[in-house]
Formats: C-alpha cells, structure tokens, sequence
C-alpha cells in the first residue's frame, strides 16, 4: 500500500462528459513515500496540502485504474 | 543548466513583422474555420501591400482543428484558399503554444535566408462543441495515461499550480481576481475582444467554482478566431510598409507533460529556458522590456509569467498585480488587449493574436488602450501546463 503527502490539490466541479457523474472531486498529487509523484482522485474526507494519505484499499472494479488515496 | 550564447544561434539575417491582422474573437456559428483564417490572412496581405504570390512559405498553428471540425491536412486547406498554392504548407501543433511555435519555425527559415516573405496563420474554431467536450479535447495537452486518465482538467491543473503558489508565497484569492479585473478592464476598450465587460473585485472573487481556487473569472475563454503575420528579412521590409516592426528575439523551449513530473510546479523551466535564450539574442534583460502580452489562459498563469520572465521576484506577482503594477498605468503594463482572459483564446490562434497586439502598440495604433512606453515589448505563449513555450521581443525598427 503506497503512503505519501499531499504536494497540492483541487476540486474539480467542471469535468469532462466521462467523470460528469463524479463532480465535484477532488484530485491531488502526492509526493511517495518511495520517491515520485502520482497524480491521484481522493476517496473520502477532503485533503489539504501537507496531510498524509494512504491509497485507498477495496479499490471498485469500476474505477479503471484510477488510484484513489485518503486521509491517514 | 544551459548557459546561452547569442552567437550560437546562427541566425544570419535580422527578421520584421510588416503585416499583421486577426478576427474578432467570439463565437460565430456562421465562419467555419477556414473562413476565419482566410480573413485574417487577407487582413494581414493588405496591411502589408503584399500580393498572396509574394508569399513563399506558409507556416500554420492550430492545436485541435481536426478533433473540433472534422478536417485535418489545415495548412494546405488554408494556403490554397487565400490563393498561395504551390508553397510549402506545414501545420505546428503545441497546445496552446502553436501559434508560438509556428511563428518560431518561420522565423527560423526567414533569418535563414530561405525566403523573402512568409505567412504565419493561427486559427482556432472551438464553440462548435459543447463546454464539456471542449474540455475534454483540451485535456488532450496534457497526460493522458496519467493525470487526465485520474480526471484532471486543465483547469484542475492550473488550479493545482494556484494552490502550491498560495501555499509557498502567500499568493490570495483576492490576487487571482485582480488579474481578472484588470485584464477586463483591458478588453472592454478593446473591440476585438470576445468579453467586453468590465468586473468588479467581488464578482470575480464570488463566481461559481471551476476547479479550486480557481473560479469562473479565472479562466479564460472558449473562442473562434484567427490571426496572422508576415515576416520578410528587415532589409527588405520598407518594400512592404511604412511601419515594419523587428522581431529582436525568440525561442521556443520544452519540458513535461505531465505536471507531476515538474520538481515545482510554481515556476516553468520551459518559460525561463525560453526567456533567457530571446533575452540574449535581443541583447536585453527583463528590466528593458516596456509592456507584454502573457499567456494568460488562467489567472494563476499570468502570475507565475511575471515570475518566470523576470518581471518581478518569485512569488511576488500576485502581490504586484494587486497594487496595479500590471495596469496600463503600472511599472509594467501585461495584457493591455485584455489577455486571453477577456479578449478570448481561439487555442492556435493565441500566440499569433498576442504578436499582432504587440505590433498594434509599437506601431502606436492602439487606440485607447495605447501605452505611452511602447518601443519594446514582449509576448509569451504557453503550452499546455508548462511543456512548451515561446517568447518573442518585438520592437521599433
């Protein structure tokens, strides 16, 4: 399970026809734990920059690949 | 990091604008997009006195025109229209920068020596889509495997930047909006511009959200439009008009894609990279230069534009714009065309349009928009979340 902190964040209230359904969400990049950075969707309570995130278990088929992340 | 030498250049010849034209930018439902580069070519051929068989290369920006239109193959589509068949026709995709990059490549061939007179056409035909799919062709300048696949939006990415440089500078919500409400006020003098509306603070702080910090006044405009320029070697220019306009440096510069891989997504190396290598073939610094036109495509952009190209210290342009230092009457007038923000941004159409609002004061044929210190300036196109960019130093010939 990869850890890290968040670099920066937003919530998107204009999306794309496909993430229509979605908004608003939020979407973070998280600086890892292991080194790098992904860019990620956040499940749950809202993040700020500096708070610890975990990527989020029980991951929906439905997401597609999409990594979600959520407040440590 | 690189250390630039002018001489590397190689540049033979020195290179003028001597004819400029654009459309108005909105959204007209009766031009399709060849009609619109076609009037912005012509605009741009009589401001000039030149015959379209003077022309012997075209170079054409356009990001999406086959994802918004249907038709791909522009650039002959186009040449062949304003009645130039036969010359070499090449399109110039850089997101939002290929109007930018366009007018880099010919200016390249011109100072070259390889013509006596080219075109460069940028043409953007957007509002035949919905606001969504528009978005979501948008995003296709960003990474698709990576943070347009998570959801991202343009808007989502700039948002991203605004909120870093808010957090690391003390950059506020009230410093977006004042680039909005100055950059209006800008274009409601300018009959071009799509948005001719003037806000007030509170309007643009209270709009509905986009994606955080970033509002509705923040961003800038889904447009149609065109513009065009003709460069010919200087010494040639006086055949052409009374006002020729030199191009006293330029250069296109490139980085990631994706915004995650940027160490710090407070600053573009691609805009500073861009900037110090046109400083150096002008011969200038950043305290030389009078007014510019700044790519604009969010608030936040202008902002860190500023930063990038030397104007003011890091972190420091959201402060500067809220003391008026960006006015027409400020230390260092941006955007007084009223920027993408209000005077649109036909994506391919913008970097060109930026060099004609360049050319419009240096010439002094302003209107009331006219600054009173117009012998330099300086416009800068910016692709995507930072992966390419182009700056050009214009002046007084």
């Amino acid at each position: 399970m990869r850890t890290g902190i968040v670099y920066t964040e937003t919530v998107v209230y204009a999306a794309p026809e496909r993430f229509a359904a979605d908004a608003p969400y939020q979407v973070v990049i998280v600086d890892l734990s292991e080194g790098g950075r992904v860019t990620a969707r956040v499940r749950g309570d809202r993040v700020a920059i500096g708070d610890k995130v975990s990527e989020a278990e029980n991951q929906s088929e439905n997401d597609g690949g999409i990594p979600f992340f959520q407040k440590l | 990091m690189l250390s630039i030498d002018p001489t590397e250049m190689g540049y033979s010849l020195e290179v003028a604008v001597v004819g400029a034209g654009k459309t108005p930018f909105g959204a007209f439902a009766d031009k399709d997009l060849r009609a619109l580069a076609v009037e912005a070519g012509e605009k741009a051929l009589a401001d000039s006195k030149c015959g379209p068989d003077a022309i012997q290369a075209f170079y054409l920006g356009n990001f999406a025109g086959p994802e918004f239109t249907g038709q791909n193959h522009l650039a002959p589509y186009i040449s062949t229209a304003l009645g130039m068949p036969g010359i070499p026709s090449t399109r110039f995709e850089a997101a939002c920068a290929s109007g930018g990059s366009a007018l880099f490549h010919a200016f390249q061939a011109v100072a070259s020596g390889i013509y006596e007179a080219v075109m460069v056409l940028g043409v953007e035909k957007m509002t035949c889509q919905t606001t969504a799919r528009v978005t979501e062709i948008l995003s296709g300048a960003g990474d698709s495997r990576g943070e347009v696949h998570v959801g991202s939006t343009f808007p989502s990415l700039f948002g991203m930047i605004a909120r870093r440089h808010m957090h690391d500078f003390g950059t506020t919500r009230e410093h977006l909006s004042a680039v909005a409400v100055k950059n209006h006020e800008n274009g409601a003098l300018n009959p071009d511009a799509q948005m001719r509306k003037v806000i007030t603070l509170e309007q643009a702080m209270k709009a509905r959200p986009i994606a955080d910090p970033l509002n509705l006044y923040d961003c800038s405009l889904i447009s149609d439009g065109a513009a065009a320029v003709i460069l010919c070697p200087a010494d040639r220019a006086r055949r052409f008009t009374d006002k020729p306009v030199s191009i006293l440096g330029i250069a296109q510069a490139s980085d990631y894609v994706a915004l995650e891989q940027k160490a710090d997504i407070t600053t573009f190396p691609a805009v500073q990279l861009a900037a110090r290598k046109a400083y150096a073939m002008a011969g200038l610094g950043p305290e030389e230069i009078q007014f510019a036109e700044l790519h604009d495509c969010f608030t936040i952009a202008e902002i860190v534009a500023m930063e990038d190209l030397g104007f003011v210290r890091r972190g420091g342009g959201g402060f500067f714009t809220a003391e008026g230092g960006t006015r027409r009457d400020g230390a260092m007038p941006i955007n007084a065309s009223g920027g993408l923000k209000s005077k649109g941004h036909p994506v391919g159409a913008t970097g060109i349009a930026q060099i004609c609002d360049v050319v419009q004061q240096l010439r002094g044929q302003a209107g009331e928009r006219q600054l009173k210190r117009n012998a330099v300036g300086l416009a800068q196109n910016l692709g995507g979340s930072g992966a390419s960019c182009v700056v050009t130093i214009l002046g007084q010939e």
